[in-house]
């Protein structure tokens, strides 16, 4: 089951954004989606989410259909599906606790729905548990920093009780250690074990493994190591096109970054973790056009 | 903190947090309760105030007679005609549409995101004063409130029709497209007004202009009490789902909200709504603006709290500001636009000085 992509093709006037295309991710797995900027990254965890509607092909989740006339409505998929966007708004005037709530709103009454019931504190404390924010909660949202807002987001997004998890960019302006933190709690959250790619930061998964069990998480990153570190799978995007996918071995070669991004690069196992770690080369030129075959060590003291 | 163990910190670090406000169910049921009853009291106490002395026990003597119960004292005829024909109206359509601009104002500004908005954004105040000046003008004043609801609904058109190219409202072409035709809607009354007017039917064009609630009756009331009613209730109900929007149109959307829908639905409701309080009442500047800031500090931001506190303490300030106007210059009356105006706006500068004002930034 999980999500799946069939030939999804999107075109905004005339431009083509998506397409075709295809992919199948299954339950709780961390994918990662990477491409340089204008790929279409962000216009794909939209689709997923239903926010747009694929011109051809459709996502699929748990088999249903997301948007058309027979597939889930918005309101259906939103319980389905959390989307975090690249960035919030700072200056919200709620606490924590108010923030997460807001992620119960797809569970309520359209009308008269309990603001606030019993039952929606309970999911959002849990939410708050989950990420290991339990200490945020009575926090005005304005006093919290980069890293502790993002964890609430993704409390909020937890309280839609979602099978799916859309994050655009989580990383963004945190720093290393937020990151990390952030990263690895995105990784517990989802039930695979994600043995073999963990790097000693799997912060809160004992906590969130059975809570979160069956989440299945998609993520917009822009750091290849980040992604190589965290992802059990990749889709590597170039203007619109699934260039690649697979896991982070097997996407994450030289000849394929130097091809999308252009860039000169070594990749070596991480000396822990095993998975590939990126290194870049200063190149002075563009690799693309004359880049020779990639070699697996090249300037032997950059390398650390 | 970050790998901080899950469990414990739930009820042990919480207290030592700084917390920023009680968000209290209990804290707020108190202001609303209290809010009532003081909004029932002022109500009560309106009535008696005025150039002819009436006793409450005389104001509780003619409502009850009214209401047909038995075994009340005598009202003189002329205090029950003062009581039940000029000051129980009066001050019911203050309450009226004191409850319906705060209302109007506070979804406004959730709306458009924008703090500085007011009921009148869409251009609503302008077109209804152009209806209201040409009917004015040709010597026809009984038909003001229905040329000022027309008016008003006609800007309202304009203004989304001008806002919906290419099908999506956003907040920013609503109010830019509301101050264009809030512009045109001024050029033309100040034409109407230098072409036409002279000495009567300018001073009842300026006494609308500014907002006056001199001609309140129980059918003013009923106009005001109906729309408030109805329009009001289904506002109150769809704009708890302003909530979502808390983080962007994104966030809302990927909430199961239908962000276009709701936010035409909701502007058309409000436009709908002050166009009707337009009509009885002029536009009464300030309300709509200051009073939704101030309930914000009582209740916090979320709608299902702010917005029924707007409505009672709307409501209150209109009947506290209707009758310094009647009275403080007796015989005299004031425009209550210019009281609202004399108390709203040091409120709001202590507001500005003293909120943190990055959060409106």
């Amino acid at each position: 089951m999980g999500v799946v992509l069939d030939a999804v093709s999107f075109r905004i006037g005339g431009t083509d954004i998506l397409t075709e295309v295809s992919a199948a991710l299954p339950t709780g797995t961390v994918t990662g989606l990477l491409g340089p900027n204008g790929a279409g990254k962000s216009t794909l965890l939209r689709l997923i989410a239903g926010l747009e509607r694929a011109d051809a092909g459709g996502v699929e989740l748990d088999g249903e259909r997301v948007g058309g006339r027979s597939g889930l409505s918005r309101r259906e998929t939103a319980r389905r599906v959390a989307l975090l966007e690249q960035s919030a708004a700072p200056s919200v005037d709620l606490t924590v606790r108010e923030v997460v709530l807001l992620g119960r709103i797809p569970h309520r009454s359209r009308v008269l729905g309990s603001f606030g019931g019993d039952d929606d504190h309970r999911v959002a404390e849990e939410s708050l548990a989950m990420i290991g924010g339990s200490d945020l909660a009575d926090r005005a949202w304005h006093t919290l920093s980069g890293g502790e807002q993002q964890r609430a987001q993704i409390a909020r997004a937890l309280a839609q009780r979602p099978s799916l998890l859309l994050l655009d960019e989580p990383t963004n302006h945190l720093d290393v250690s937020a990151q990390l933190g952030l990263l690895g709690q995105v990784r517990g959250l989802c039930a695979g074990d994600g043995a073999g790619t963990g790097t000693g930061s799997s912060s809160g998964s004992d906590a969130s493994a059975s809570a979160g069990a069956g989440l299945t998480a998609i993520m917009a990153l822009h750091d290849l190591n980040l992604a190589a570190a965290y992802c059990d799978r990749i889709l590597l995007l170039n203007r619109g096109r699934l260039v690649a996918s697979g896991t982070p071995d097997e996407v994450l070669r030289p000849l394929i970054i130097a091809e999308v991004y252009g860039v000169d690069c070594d990749v070596i196992p991480h000396p822990r973790g095993g998975h590939p770690v990126i290194v870049f080369s200063p190149a002075a030129a563009p690799a693309f056009p004359s880049s020779p075959e990639p070699r697996i060590t090249r300037h032997g003291g950059s390398n650390r | 903190m970050r790998d901080g163990s899950v469990d414990g910190l739930v009820d042990g670090s919480v207290a030592a947090q700084p917390t920023r406000r009680g968000t209290g169910a209990g804290r707020y049921l108190g202001w609303l309760v209290l809010s009532i009853v003081a909004l029932v009291l002022a109500a009560a106490l309106a009535v008696t105030i005025g150039p002819a002395d009436v006793s409450l026990t005389d104001v509780a003597a003619s409502l009850g007679g009214h209401a047909g119960l038995p075994g009340l004292p005598a009202v003189p005829p002329l205090t029950d005609s003062i009581v039940w024909q000029l000051r129980l109206p009066r001050v019911l359509t203050a309450a009226m549409v004191g409850a319906g601009l705060a209302l109007c104002g506070a979804v406004m500004q959730s709306v458009t995101r924008n703090p500085l908005a007011d009921p009148y954004l869409l251009g609503l105040s302008s077109g209804a004063s152009l209806g209201a000046v040409c009917v004015v003008i040709l010597g026809v004043s009984f038909a003001l409130p229905a040329a000022a609801f027309l008016g008003a609904l006609a800007a309202l058109v304009a203004t989304l029709s001008i806002a919906r190219v290419g099908g999506t409202i956003t907040p920013g072409r609503a109010v830019l497209s509301g101050l264009a035709i809030a512009q045109l809607g001024a050029a033309g009354t100040s034409f109407v007004i230098f072409w036409a007017a002279k000495g009567d039917s300018y001073r009842e064009i300026l006494n609308w202009l500014l907002g006056s609630l001199a001609g309140s009756s129980w059918t003013t009331v009923a106009i005001s009490a109906g729309a408030l009613a109805v329009v009001g209730t289904g506002i109150v109900l769809a704009a708890t789902r302003l909530d979502a929007f808390t983080f962007g149109d994104t966030a809302a959307a990927s909430l199961g909200i239908d962000v276009n829908r709701t936010r035409w639905a909701l502007l058309a409701a409000v436009a709908l709504l002050t166009g009707a309080m337009v009509s009885v009442s002029g536009s009464i500047g300030f309300v709509g603006l200051i009073l939704p800031h101030l309930v914000r500090g009582l209740s916090g931001p979320g709608h299902r709290r702010l917005l029924p506190l707007a409505v009672v303490l709307g409501a209150l300030f209109l009947v506290i500001a209707d009758t310094v106007a009647r009275t403080v210059f007796d015989p005299r009356e004031l425009p209550v636009g210019i009281i609202t105006a004399f108390i709203g706006v040091p409120v709001f500068i202590v507001l500005i000085k003293s909120r943190k004002a990055a959060a409106w930034a």
